[in-house]
């Protein structure tokens, strides 16, 4: 299982980065003030019940309501109200326009994540997990496959929904490198519980390493490698945060000199591989640069590079890897994926095997 | 004093007047006596009714919190199978929504059904048949809606129903349309109870129970009815509009072809959050009474009071986006909102400063409703603070949505709500039992309820602030979130074992009685503390003060000797006094309707027709329909018959008349109430018309010619003229018989309404606009949807007219059926030329 995404001390009240921390400054100062507000009128209600004779006159009137129930919180109030609108304003900044995107589509239950270039253009999928650099806003552009969702990583920021027939945007950004846990936080039907994922901050030289080596990946791959270079290229043009050039060269050396950090088959690699494609596997699930082409389901291309399987649920090794495609109904039940029981442990061995070393 | 009405306020100073034969006492227990055995059943006294529905709700209570036991236990540990993802989101979409739908509102409703007319010192409430058919739809609805969950059928996508999750798409089989069922019944059912209520708060009163004498519980029921009206059209539309989208593929919510998500949002907030003030402030009323009572003392800030009921009710309806700060609303609405969700607090504080000034201004006295009332005040602070914080933007990002919501809201719901409902269990009990609870059991009631509604709740604001979210079945481990879950699921039994500690109590203790009750065990100072029997107290006494009881001891003698108004039954009938709306001046004598199996009959096939269209047997649900129409035709044939005598003596000398129509008569007053309640539902329906406008006005497309409409409005004010002739003419008739020619007019204006329909929904399908096909073609059919339901009304209420006419019971110069029939065929007319006007100038060609 995933240690130290979640838990204590509680992720709203340790925030890891901008947009989280000023609302955690106001969380502890509303704590501050319910607690406050508590003891006063516990106090109130002692004096008014047992208290000296002098304290009960003063309560007993209409005086005390206007200054209690009235100038009271209306004071306190209108005090919140405007930090909370302040706020509130410095939180929903307008959009600059040349933030990293990546958009976010819920579906029923894990989340696609495709990484966009400046024109919007999809230039890498993955399922479940995110990676962004420290220190940058990224702006998500949520989206919804079937129902409502919403998307909530409480370390980072607050949550958004994703709504079908809608787009909704969201800024986060990271101030420290560390792996953070999400949730669908809007209920979404069965497995609304277990629809989980993970965003990994890393320092901005590490983000850009792992953004390459994806890239590469998929410029190695068949088929639509030209294009997903283009693509690449083009973003370079205007790119995240790294120099223009520098980019494209990085892209451009990835793609045509050191081609292949294509996985090398081991034991029963070779055997998973058919079998991914021959027992179903393929029609959902997505592999660049194999003849798996499925769109229904997560994008496996990076599956062996994940932090999680079945949606930010199960530590992703070979073992749990073969428990997820063997018996994935028990495990999150309802879930879109058939538990493959009629496959041998070896078979289910090969698949597996074959899937981790896709990185 | 001025007077109201020209009623002359030194008759009042005859009161109270001499005593009155014991004869008429006998007389009165007769005319009001239940029937016996199976017959009880057709029950319609409020004793009666009242009894049954506060048990009924409570049953739900005990119900819907065994399944949150059942949840705990699920949830006390992570990843286990105790109930399995599916009975687990059954579980708490069944406990949401039984406990606000089948346990809140009706449980205040009912509190209000029993308690209102002995407050008001009315003999009942005024439309008892009416109270009767609410009870049995609701009471026979709820049943089989909670049934459903034995059969696996039981809705499972949260009580908010958020489509399109809820969708047929996402949702294909009927486990919604059970949901959708269910909530018609108590959609029904509230609507006919606060027509009740706010007929029988303005209009029952006891003489000179003016509107700032009245109790708090009446002024808070009086706000909570109008709440009703005013939210309750907006949920009847959406689960309209959601029902059709799922069996007609109407597409409201669909975004694929012009709909829109959100748009169920807005309309189910807009009923969903002045709910929760709906529920809590006919509690606040109780509270506010038994604050007094406890402490022995006045209320302190009545007026202040009564102004936070009333500005609760009236801010509630502008927060119901606070639900939806996490859908990207525009900045300004979300400030809007949120400044709405403050200040609703404010009110809020007013009442808990009222609470502690009458409690030090008094003497506290450490009895069991003491006890709760003071635990509700401290529950429902902490509640209130936690609101304001999710009343603050950002916060609420974080916040909403996870268990820190949780723990709010039921700290909201059972401070606001359950612990004063328990508070009156105790304080009220002893007009309908024979013996008293036991007030030493009641505090350890009280001490493991406080207790366990603390440890099961408190922890929850860290669980969510640690991220974990509403609405799931389990959560992995090694998040820290074991430990805090175990204590939860601990807590919840221990509220538990304080409420059945409670039942057990009852068992022991409670012996229903309508006669030799055990009185007024805490020392209350209102009204239905005087002797009652069935008929109410023996005469209807003069009120001169907020508290008679503790400022007139003697009144209750007085009132038993019959010394005050209608000290006998003026025409042998069930009857009650109606007063001015004000100053409660004598008005005159309604009479009332006796037992009878009809409202029973239509509530039973008001369910079987909604049972019949969630399973889709359409012929028996037709069937049922018929069966359910008749009876409620049946139930009224008895009403409004012409009377022998004008006017009678109600003590005093003091003479008026019997059964008026018109304007001042109750009847059009509950007319003018669903009035509201009908164009209410036209107002949303033509809300979401724009609204979806607003989202996708690329599917608008140009409406039929000019000329078309200009004849279907022609011809709905012809109706108009029509309807309203026929009044005219039936007057024409005074001291002969009514003829056929008004309610000839009624028909044809019936009719004409039918003639005008036909060519709307004709003329908009000849543009190639169709309901299924996006969002303008089912928002604008839906239009005509609303408006064929009334006119079909409007016919069977021109063809009951005419039946009445042949069986010669139509009374001349008036008659409250006719005024009844003309006034909704005229309001049809109007509510057609709206719903063919707007959208078709709207906008524009």
């Amino acid at each position: 299982m995933i240690d130290a995404l979640w838990g204590w001390p509680p992720p709203v009240l340790d925030p890891a980065g901008p947009y989280a921390a000023k609302v955690t400054t106001l969380a502890w100062s509303l704590f501050a003030l319910g607690v406050i507000v508590t003891l006063i009128v516990i106090a109130a209600l002692w004096a008014a019940i047992k208290g000296p004779p002098r304290v009960q006159a003063m309560l007993g009137g209409e005086r005390a309501i206007w200054i209690g129930g009235v100038a009271f919180p209306g004071i306190v109030l209108t005090a919140l109200l405007i930090w909370g609108l302040t706020l509130t304003a410095t939180l929903t900044d307008p959009i600059e326009g040349d933030e990293m995107r990546i958009r976010v589509t819920g579906e029923m239950w894990w989340f696609r994540v495709q990484y966009l270039d400046d024109q919007g253009r999809v230039i890498m999928e993955d399922a479940n997990e995110i990676h962004i650099p420290v220190g940058q806003p990224v702006l998500l552009e949520l989206e919804s496959g079937d129902v409502i969702h919403s998307f909530w990583v409480p370390h980072l920021s607050g949550k958004k929904d994703m709504i079908p027939g809608r787009r909704t945007l969201l800024l986060v950004e990271a101030d420290r490198p560390g792996e953070f846990g999400g949730v669908c936080a809007e209920y979404c039907g069965a497995q609304h519980a277990l629809m989980g994922f993970v965003a990994v901050a890393h320092e901005p030289a590490a983000w850009r390493e792992w953004r390459d080596a994806r890239l590469a990946r998929l410029a190695a791959a068949d088929g639509p490698i030209e294009t997903e270079l283009d693509i690449a290229r083009t973003a370079a043009d205007n790119s995240f945060d790294a120099p223009a050039d520098a980019l494209a060269i990085e892209a451009e050396r990835a793609g045509a000199i050191s081609p292949l950090p294509v996985p090398v088959a081991t034991g029963d690699a070779p055997l998973g591989r058919r079998l991914f494609m021959d027992v179903g596997c393929a029609a959902c699930h997505r592999v660049a640069g194999t003849e798996a082409n499925g769109l229904a389901g997560p994008d496996l291309t990076h599956v062996g590079s994940r932090l999680t399987l079945g949606a930010g649920i199960l530590p992703n090794h070979l073992g749990t890897m073969m428990g997820w495609i063997g018996d994935s109904q028990s495990i999150k039940p309802g879930n879109r994926m058939p538990s493959y029981d009629m496959l041998s442990a070896e078979e289910l061995e090969a698949i597996a095997l074959w899937l981790e070393q896709q990185k | 004093m001025r007077s109201e009405t020209g009623f002359d306020h030194s008759l009042y100073d005859r009161f109270p007047t001499a005593r009155r034969p014991q004869s008429e006492v006998d007389e009165l227990e007769e005319i009001w006596n239940a029937p016996k055995g199976w017959r009880r059943l057709t029950a319609v006294n409020n004793n009666y009714v009242g009894f049954w529905y506060v048990v009924t709700a409570f049953g739900f209570f005990l119900a819907a919190g065994i399944l949150a036991l059942g949840m705990r236990v699920q949830l006390a540990a992570p990843m286990q199978d105790f109930l399995g993802v599916d009975t687990y989101n059954q579980f708490f979409t069944m406990h949401g929504t039984v406990m606000m739908f089948l346990f809140a509102v009706p449980m205040v409703e009912a509190i209000g059904v029993m308690l209102l007319p002995q407050m008001l010192a009315a003999r009942d409430l005024p439309f008892p048949r009416l109270s009767a058919y609410a009870y049995w739809a609701y009471a026979v609805g709820g049943t089989l809606f909670f049934l459903s969950l034995f059969v696996g059928l039981a809705p499972d996508g949260g009580w908010f129903m958020y489509p399109p999750l809820t969708s047929i798409a996402f949702s294909p089989d009927i486990n919604t349309d059970f949901w959708l069922l269910g909530i018609g019944f108590i959609e029904i059912s509230a609507i006919a109870g606060a027509i009740e209520i706010i007929v029988g708060v303005l209009r029952t009163r006891a003489p000179g129970m003016t509107l700032d004498k009245m109790p708090m519980f009446a002024w808070a029921m009086l706000v909570f009815a109008v709440m009703i009206v005013v939210a309750f059209p907006s949920v009847i539309l959406c689960t309209m509009l959601l029902e059709i989208e799922r069996a007609f593929n109407w597409p409201f919510f669909d975004a694929t072809r012009g709909g829109d998500p959100l748009l169920w949002q807005h309309l189910f907030w807009f009923f969903g959050h002045p709910e929760v003030y709906i529920i809590f402030i006919p509690a606040a009323g109780l509270m506010s009474m038994m604050v007094a009572s406890v402490a022995r003392t006045k209320l302190v800030g009545y007026r202040l009071n009564v102004l936070a009921l009333v500005a609760t009710g009236f801010i509630s309806f502008g927060v119901w986006a606070h639900h939806m700060f996490t859908t990207d609303m525009p900045r300004v609405s979300a400030g809007y909102f949120s400044a709405a969700s403050m200040a609703v607090s404010l009110p809020a504080g007013i009442q808990v400063f009222c609470w502690i000034a009458t409690l030090a201004s008094g003497k506290i006295k450490w009895t069991t409703p003491a006890l709760f009332v003071v635990g509700s005040v401290v529950i429902f602070t902490m509640g209130g603070l936690t609101g304001v914080m999710v009343g603050m933007v950002p916060f609420d990002w974080q916040a909403h949505d996870t268990y820190f919501i949780v723990a709010h809201l039921h700290y909201v719901l059972m401070g606001g709500m359950v612990f004063p409902m328990f508070a009156a269990f105790y304080h009220w009990h002893g007009m309908t039992s024979s013996r008293a609870l036991s007030d030493k059991v009641g505090k350890w009631v009280f001490g493991l309820m406080f207790a366990g509604l603390h440890i099961t709740f408190l922890p929850m604001h860290l669980t969510g602030l640690m991220g974990m979210p509403r609405r799931v079945y389990t959560y992995l481990p090694g998040r820290d979130l074991d430990l805090l879950n175990m204590i939860s699921t601990v807590g919840a039994f221990v509220l538990a074992s304080g409420v059945l500690l409670f039942l057990v109590d009852c068992a022991r203790n409670f012996r229903f009685t309508t006669t030799d009750d055990a009185g007024n065990l805490y020392d209350g100072g209102t009204l239905e503390w005087l002797p009652t029997g069935l008929y109410s107290t023996r005469s209807i006494p003069l009120v001169r003060s907020r508290e008679p009881l503790w400022d007139r001891p003697e009144i209750s003698r007085e009132v038993e000797e019959g010394r005050y108004f209608l000290p006998y039954s003026a025409t042998g009938n069930r009857e009650t006094l109606i007063t001015s709306t004000v100053m409660a001046e004598p008005q005159y004598i309604q009479l009332m309707p006796g037992p009878s199996r009809w409202p029973m009959s239509a509530a039973i096939f008001t369910a079987g027709f909604f049972l019949s269209l969630t399973v889709k047997a359409y012929p028996f649900a037709i069937f049922c329909g018929i069966i359910a129409v008749v009876s409620t035709l049946r139930w009224l044939w008895e009403t409004d018959r012409p009377i022998r005598q004008d006017t009678a003596d109600i003590g005093g000398g003091i003479e008026v008349p019997i059964a008026i129509t018109g304007p001042q008569s109750h009847g059009w007053w509950a007319l003018n109430t669903l009035m509201v309640v009908i164009g209410m539902i036209g107002f949303m329906a033509l809300f979401a018309y724009f609204y979806l406008f607003g989202i996708n006005p690329e599917v608008w497309s140009a409406p039929p010619p000019l000329r078309q409409t200009a004849v279907i409005v022609a011809l709905e004010v012809a109706a108009l003229a029509a309807a309203w002739g026929g009044r005219r003419v039936l007057a024409a008739r005074e001291g002969k018989q009514a003829g056929d020619l008004p309610w000839v007019l009624e028909a044809l204006a019936a009719a004409l309404l039918v003639g005008a329909l036909y060519l709307d929904i004709i003329g908009w399908l000849g543009t190639g606009l169709s309901p299924t096909l996006n969002g303008m073609g089912a928002t604008v059919f839906m239009l005509t949807v609303l408006q064929a339901q009334v006119v079909i009304i409007a016919c069977i209420m021109a063809a009951y007219l005419a039946l009445r006419e042949a069986r010669g019971i139509m009374t001349t110069p008036t008659n409250v059926t006719m005024d009844i029939v003309r006034r909704f065929i005229m309001f049809c007319a109007v509510q057609g030329m709206v719903f063919t006007i707007v959208p078709r100038v709207f906008p524009g060609g």
